[in-house]
């Protein structure tokens, strides 16, 4: 297996404990793994993205080639739209709908989604709703997470087993709230997939 | 077996430390700030003797580390690209004395300047030092070269240069560790005749700089870093560093069948260049950087064939990727969706609630009571009050550099002469220039935003704040009743107003200390308090 995963935000949002939990299921199964990472001046509010490759193979490259990415993987709807030139052909976009609206003249959000239509069957999920549900505005991440599990070549169970990892020190109540918007998320899309 | 999942910067950490370092020194700067802060972070969960906390700036660090090798204990100096420049005249130095106990410079350059200046090549700085460079290409290279660059060190009584660019520094793979390496001993070395650079001695020690040149040739030869991978294609690749990545995976993607000889160790291993030129009729020359070795292979009449950034085969400036390389052998790179018009920039921007939204405010009103408005600044997160809403600030050129150019302008006639200098860079290196502007009567005003840490890049201890600073600046000789404190804070703008208009009307050397913590820092804190109950 090779998969390229772009995940995107804006800065201060927690792509990176998303990437966590995604590389601690790659490292139990054995792969391989390169992540690039954005610190320093962006991190302030600025347009932030990681590239995640995850393969059965050395992988040489930190960053994704342009048009090879299987999943784009956005806590921020407009952010989204920024790395669709490293879509692969029947790519996907999973993408949280809740804007982080801190520079003049953002788009209207109905513009927005209109863009993200013509790529192939997106998800767009709103997270902050089902994180507040799932107990936590922050689990945010974990919904987004669960809306992409499908495509992350990892399975829910191993997902999941991620979360309990990374989350292991902050005790069970909040494992258990992340595990529920993880679930949420899942939901979401196999809701979708069976529309189909 | 021991694996972890490292950044690159993490990877030099451990090589460090399984090395057996007894001390890190360095400034923080993006991207090389991570390789101290793991230090710190191992020392302190394992309770082991390595010195790690924060320099005042590169030159006191690199020299803190000579000053250790000297005493026969292995030491990591860690920079960005810039912070090279700052330390230079040490680097060079050390070049002519030579080392004792092994002593690795890890820089960190930044091409396409993610959060920096410039794109400058450090490998020029080991050229011009002549001193053995080595640049990894993946996070496990970076382990082992590491810890192979202080043995490195020691046989060739040199200083290692190790420079990688921000892509590597920032991303993570799984490196495998190996045992640790106990510390050396305590082990000064006598030797006034290497360490006492007086000319009679530089002359020698210069001379024998040069005589040892073709042993550093030696180490590149048999060094793993370099190596030759065959293929059949008339047009081969030289890949230094990180490019050699950028042209495995194009070959891969692209079916390339081009020998590669990979650079990892400088000087140029000679023989393989020569063996790679046999084989094909053009080579690309893949360097991560300026086109250093590129303008080397050319020469000065050119005659072989060789493509690189300087006839335009890859970009001259920015990062290479992939897709660059896959250009440059003339393959079309499938690219996904364009980016929808509609999607605009997202700069940085400072933090809501932070304080120096508030000083600004405030300056913004003093200023605009005078025709002429010139802020002087610097380097740090209130560089952001470069960009709307505040457009505050109208320079940013180097560490300290707020306060010498205010300075200068002041003594062209420019009033006022304002400048915004953080706490941390204005120890790293701006109080010199205040004391300059003290010692010469300069009607200036320096406004250092204290925020109680090195906040850009990730809150890091800095090296004085609050009451500390007006010591400093009464130290100076700043005259006590123009050293003013002010909180940034939105209720005390009206007093805010009529302070900083008090001290910039003054013409004499005035100091006035915004002083509100981070706002990031304070809940960092807060987090890790909480963590540890």
């Amino acid at each position: 297996m090779q998969l390229n995963i772009i995940l995107a935000g804006v800065g201060g949002q927690g792509i990176l404990t998303i990437a966590s939990v995604i590389n601690q299921a790659a490292i139990h199964k054995g792969l391989h793994i390169r992540q690039a990472e954005v610190h320093g001046m962006s991190q302030r509010g600025g347009a932030v993205q990681s590239h995640l490759r995850i393969s059965a193979r050395k992988i040489y490259s930190d960053l994704i080639s342009r048009g090879t990415s299987h999943l784009i993987l956005s806590v921020e709807p407009l952010e989204a739209l920024r790395y669709l030139p490293y879509l692969a052909p029947g790519g996907k976009v999973v993408t949280a709908t809740d804007p982080v609206v801190n520079i003049t003249g953002y788009p209207d959000l109905e513009a927005i989604f209109a863009e993200l239509h013509r790529t192939d069957r997106p998800l767009l999920v709103s997270a902050a709703e089902h994180a507040r549900q799932a107990g936590n505005i922050r689990t945010s991440n974990m919904v987004m997470l669960g809306a992409a599990a499908p495509f992350t070549g990892m399975t829910p169970e191993e997902l999941e087993s991620g979360i309990e990892k990374l989350f292991h020190k902050k005790g069970a109540d909040t494992i258990d709230m992340n595990i529920r918007a993880f679930r949420k998320g899942l939901e979401l899309s196999q809701q979708q997939a069976s529309d189909t | 077996m021991n694996k972890r999942l490292l950044l690159g910067a993490e990877a030099i950490a451990l090589g460090a430390l399984d090395a057996g370092i007894s001390g890190v020194y360095a400034y923080p700067g993006t991207p090389s700030t991570e390789i101290t802060e793991y230090i710190q972070k191992y020392s302190q969960d394992h309770h082991s003797p390595v010195r790690s906390a924060w320099s005042a700036n590169e030159k006191t660090a690199f020299e803190a580390a000579l000053g250790m090798s000297y005493a026969g204990k292995r030491s990591l100096v860690c920079m960005k690209h810039v912070g090279l420049n700052v330390a230079a005249d040490a680097f060079i130095n050390s070049a002519i004395t030579g080392v004792n106990g092994g002593l690795v410079t890890a820089v960190a350059d930044d091409p396409s300047m993610h959060s920096s200046q410039n794109e400058q090549d450090s490998r020029v700085y080991g050229k011009f030092a002549m001193l053995p460079v080595i640049e990894p290409a993946s996070q496990q290279e970076l382990y082992d070269a590491t810890r192979e660059a202080f043995d490195m060190s020691e046989s060739l009584r040199l200083p290692v240069l190790l420079r990688l660019t921000t892509r590597l520094s920032h991303s993570r793979s799984i490196v495998e560790s190996a045992p640790e390496r106990p510390q050396n001993q305590l082990n000064p070395i006598y030797a006034p005749e290497r360490y006492v650079l007086m000319p009679h001695n530089a002359r020698r020690q210069y001379e024998h700089l040069i005589s040892v040149q073709p042993r550093l040739e030696e180490f590149s030869k048999h060094s793993w870093l370099n190596t030759l991978i065959p293929g059949n294609g008339k047009t081969g690749v030289i890949a230094f560093g990180i490019a050699f990545n950028y042209v495995m995976e194009a070959r891969e993607l692209f079916d390339l069948d081009c020998p590669v000889l990979k650079i990892g160790c400088y000087p140029l291993p000679r023989k393989k260049v020569e063996a790679l030129f046999g084989m094909c009729e053009t080579v690309l020359v893949a360097e991560e950087g300026y086109p250093v070795y590129e303008e080397l292979l050319r020469g000065f009449f050119g005659g072989r064939e060789i493509w690189g950034r300087l006839d335009g085969t890859l970009p001259r400036t920015g990062e290479l990727d992939t897709d660059s390389i896959a250009r440059a052998f003339g393959r079309h790179v499938n690219h996904g969706l364009p980016i929808p018009e509609i999607v605009s920039n997202r700069p940085p921007e400072l933090c809501k609630g932070c304080g120096h939204r508030d000083l600004f405010e405030a300056l913004n009103i003093v200023m605009s009571s005078y025709d002429d408005r010139h802020v002087f600044s610097d380097i740090g997160c209130y560089t952001l009050g470069a960009l709307p809403p505040y457009n505050a600030i109208h320079t940013c050129v180097d560490m300290g550099a707020s306060i010498t150019m205010a300075k200068g302008a002041a003594d062209a006639g420019l009033h006022p002469a304002v400048a915004v200098i953080g706490d941390s860079t204005f120890t790293h290196s701006g109080m010199t220039g205040l004391l300059d502007a003290v010692n010469d009567r300069t009607p200036v005003t320096i406004i250092i935003a204290d925020n109680d840490t090195v906040a850009m890049t990730g809150g890091q201890c800095s090296s004085a704040t609050g009451t500390r600073l007006v010591e400093i600046c009464t130290g100076l000789g700043v005259e006590k009743e123009h050293i003013r404190s002010i909180i940034p804070l939105k209720s005390h703008l009206d007093e805010n107003i009529t302070v900083l208009g008090e001290e910039i009307a003054y013409e004499g050397v005035s100091v006035v200390i915004a002083q509100r913590e981070c706002l990031e820092n304070a809940a960092r804190k807060k987090r890790n308090t909480a963590a540890n109950f």
